[in-house]
C-alpha cells in the first residue's frame, strides 16, 4: 500500500478506480452532464465517462460555467467520484466545493505517472492523503 | 492563509449552508492562489447570468443557493442576461428559453442582487472608488474598474464573485495588492486613433503581443469612455490583462518598464483586416459591446433619423440607459427607423447561433464571440459604416 501526501483543495473522502488524463479537462461544452461522457473532439478521454471514477488529470480548461456543469453531473449521479489535480485551478476547485466531490491538487510525486487508470485509491482530502492499493 | 475568529466561524458553517460553502470556495482559492488573508470587498459583479451559457446545470446550482437562503452582503450588480427581458419576443427569443432566463433571474433577486444586466455596471451605479477592494467577473468590467476607476479586483468567474458577494470578502492576492499592479511593457501608441474601432484594435494588437503583462500607454491620452471601454474589452478578450495603465488616469509614477512595444498605424490596419471577414453582405448589426452610453445612442439615433432599417439591428444596452434615452427621444427616433434596443443582453450572450451569419459591429470583442459562439462572419467599422450597413444590408 502506498501513501502519498497533497493539497486539499474540497473536503471529504471516497474511493473508486482511477481515470487518467493527460490532458486538461473542460467541463463546459467537454463533457456531457447528464451522461458524465467526455465529448471533446479529439481529448484522449472522448468517449470515456468519468462516472465514479477517481479522476486524475493536470488541470481545469475554459469556462468558469465548468463548475456548474460538475455541479449537474453531481445532481444526475455521473459525478468522478474524486478529483485529483497536478494543479488545481478555480474551475474545478470551485466545481468541486459546492458539489461536494473530494479534491487534492500537488501531490508529492506526480500524479499522471504516478497511477494508472484502473487502479483503485482511496482519497482522503481531510487529511489530504491518497491511498493506492496493491 | 489566515483567517479571523469571524471568518473561522463563517467556514464552520455557523451562518448557515451558503456563507459556509461561499468561504470554502473563496479559501480554496486562497491557497491555489497563496492569499495570506481574506479582505472586505464593497461591490461585486456576478457573470453567468444568460441561460444560453448556464444551462439546467447553471440555474439548479442558483436555485438551490437561492432557496437556502443565499445573501448578498454589498452591493452586487448582473451581467448581462441572455435576452432582454421585457421585450424578449421582438429580439426572437423563444419562450422555453424565456422561461429559464426568468429562472435565472429569479434566482439571483431572491440573493438579494440588483438585476442590472449590465456589462457596464460603471455607468448605472455600481460605481467603486480608487482604492476600493472590489470582486468583479465581466473581463472588460475587470479592466475598466482596475485601470480607469483605479479600484482593485481580480478577474473573477461567475462563482467566486457570487461567493465573495455572499461572504463579503475575497482572498487577498493578484490585483489585490499594490506590487502586483506595476506596468509591466511599456505601449507607446504611435499612430492617430479615431473612433471607437480603432480602439478596439488596440486591445486586440496589444493583447496578442502581450498577454496578461500589464501594459503602461502612451499616445492615448485624453480619450473618452466609449473608447476606454472598447479598449477594456478587446485587450481583455485577446490578451487576458486585468489592468492596464496610463500616465494621466491612475498611474503617476514616471519610472517606466524597461520592455518597450511601438504601436503603429499599420498594426491598427492590420488588426482591423484580422477582424473583418470577406462578406459584402451583412443581416445582423450589433451595437453595444460593451453596452452602449447616452452618447452612442445619440449618435445612432442621429444617423437612422429619417431612414429605415433593412436588417435586423441590435442596440444593446442597459435598460436605465434605454430609458433615459426615451425621455429626451432618441429611442423614438431608433425605433421608427426599424431598430431593436437589446436592454440587459447582448450579441455576444443571446442564443444567436443559427439565425444570422455575418455580423457588423464597431466592437473588437463582439467579433470574438460572433466567430467563436455562433460561427458569423464578422465586419467591423465605425458606427456611421454600420448604421449604413443595416440600412442597405451591404458592407461597402
Amino acid at each position: 500500500m502506498e501513501l502519498v501526501r497533497g493539497r486539499k483543495i474540497s473536503g471529504g473522502s471516497a474511493e473508486g478506480l482511477a481515470l487518467v488524463s493527460h490532458e486538461p479537462i473542460s467541463f463546459f461544452g467537454g463533457v456531457n452532464p447528464d451522461s458524465g461522457v467526455v465529448t471533446e473532439k479529439g481529448h484522449e478521454l472522448e468517449g470515456t465517462t468519468v462516472k465514479d471514477r477517481v479522476l486524475i488529470f493536470p488541470n481545469g480548461k475554459g469556462s468558469t460555467v465548468g463548475s456548474y456543469t460538475l455541479y449537474r453531473m453531481k445532481r444526475n449521479g455521473v459525478a468522478p467520484r474524486a478529483i485529483i489535480n497536478v494543479e488545481c485551478e478555480p474551475i474545478v476547485a470551485v466545481g468541486a466545493i459546492i458539489s461536494d466531490i473530494p479534491a487534492l491538487d500537488r501531490l508529492e510525486k506526480n500524479p499522471l505517472t504516478l497511477f494508472q487508470s484502473g487502479k483503485r485509491l482511496k482519497v482522503d482530502a481531510d487529511r489530504s492523503l491518497v491511498e493506492a492499493s496493491d | 492563509m489566515h483567517l479571523t475568529n469571524l471568518e473561522e466561524k463563517m467556514l464552520a458553517g455557523e451562518e448557515g449552508y451558503a456563507v459556509q460553502k461561499s468561504m470554502q470556495i473563496l479559501t480554496a482559492l486562497g491557497e491555489i492562489f497563496g492569499a495570506d488573508k481574506m479582505i472586505p470587498v464593497s461591490s461585486v459583479q456576478v457573470a453567468g447570468v444568460s441561460y444560453y451559457n448556464l444551462g439546467d446545470a447553471g440555474l439548479e446550482y442558483l436555485e438551490s443557493l437561492a432557496g437556502k437562503g443565499a445573501k448578498t452582503r454589498v452591493k452586487t450588480t448582473l451581467n448581462p442576461a441572455g435576452m432582454d427581458l421585457e421585450n424578449w419576443r421582438e429580439l426572437g427569443i423563444d419562450e422555453e428559453f424565456a422561461r429559464k432566463q426568468e429562472q435565472v433571474i429569479e434566482a439571483f433577486v431572491k440573493m438579494g442582487i440588483i438585476p442590472s444586466c449590465t456589462c457596464t455596471p460603471y455607468l448605472v451605479g455600481n460605481e467603486p472608488g480608487r482604492g476600493d477592494h472590489i470582486a468583479w467577473s465581466e473581463s472588460s468590467a475587470v479592466t475598466y474598474a482596475n485601470s480607469i476607476l483605479g479600484a482593485m479586483t481580480n478577474r473573477e468567474g461567475g462563482p467566486s464573485a457570487l461567493a465573495a458577494a455572499i461572504a463579503g470578502r475575497t482572498p487577498s492576492y493578484g490585483m489585490h495588492i499594490e506590487e502586483n499592479r506595476k506596468p509591466q511593457v511599456r505601449v507607446k501608441v504611435d499612430a492617430k486613433l479615431a473612433a471607437v474601432p480603432d480602439f478596439g484594435a488596440l486591445g486586440y494588437v496589444v493583447g496578442k503581443k502581450i498577454g496578461p503583462k500589464i501594459p503602461l500607454f502612451e499616445g492615448i491620452e485624453g480619450v473618452h469612455v466609449e473608447q476606454l471601454k472598447s479598449l477594456c474589452a478587446s485587450i481583455a478578450t485577446y490578451g487576458g490583462t486585468a489592468l492596464f495603465r496610463t500616465h494621466d488616469a491612475t498611474y503617476h509614477q514616471k519610472e517606466a518598464p524597461a520592455e518597450t512595444l511601438t504601436i503603429t498605424r499599420a498594426d491598427i490596419e492590420g488588426a482591423l483586416r484580422a477582424l473583418n471577414d470577406e462578406a459584402s453582405e451583412v443581416d445582423f448589426v450589433a451595437l453595444g459591446c460593451p453596452h452602449c452610453t447616452l452618447d452612442e445612442i445619440k449618435k445612432i439615433a442621429d444617423l437612422l433619423e429619417g431612414r429605415k432599417v433593412t436588417r435586423e439591428f441590435w442596440i444593446c444596452t442597459a435598460r436605465q440607459t434605454m430609458k433615459e434615452t426615451e425621455k429626451i427621444g432618441y429611442a423614438q427616433k431608433i425605433r421608427t427607423a426599424g431598430a431593436k434596443f437589446a436592454c440587459d443582453t447582448c450579441m455576444a450572450v443571446a442564443p444567436l447561433k443559427g439565425r444570422f451569419s455575418v455580423l457588423a459591429t464597431d466592437s473588437a470583442k463582439a467579433c470574438y464571440y460572433g466567430r467563436g459562439t455562433n460561427d458569423f462572419k464578422t465586419r467591423i467599422g465605425s458606427v456611421e459604416e454600420c448604421v449604413n450597413a443595416a440600412v442597405t444590408g451591404k458592407w461597402s
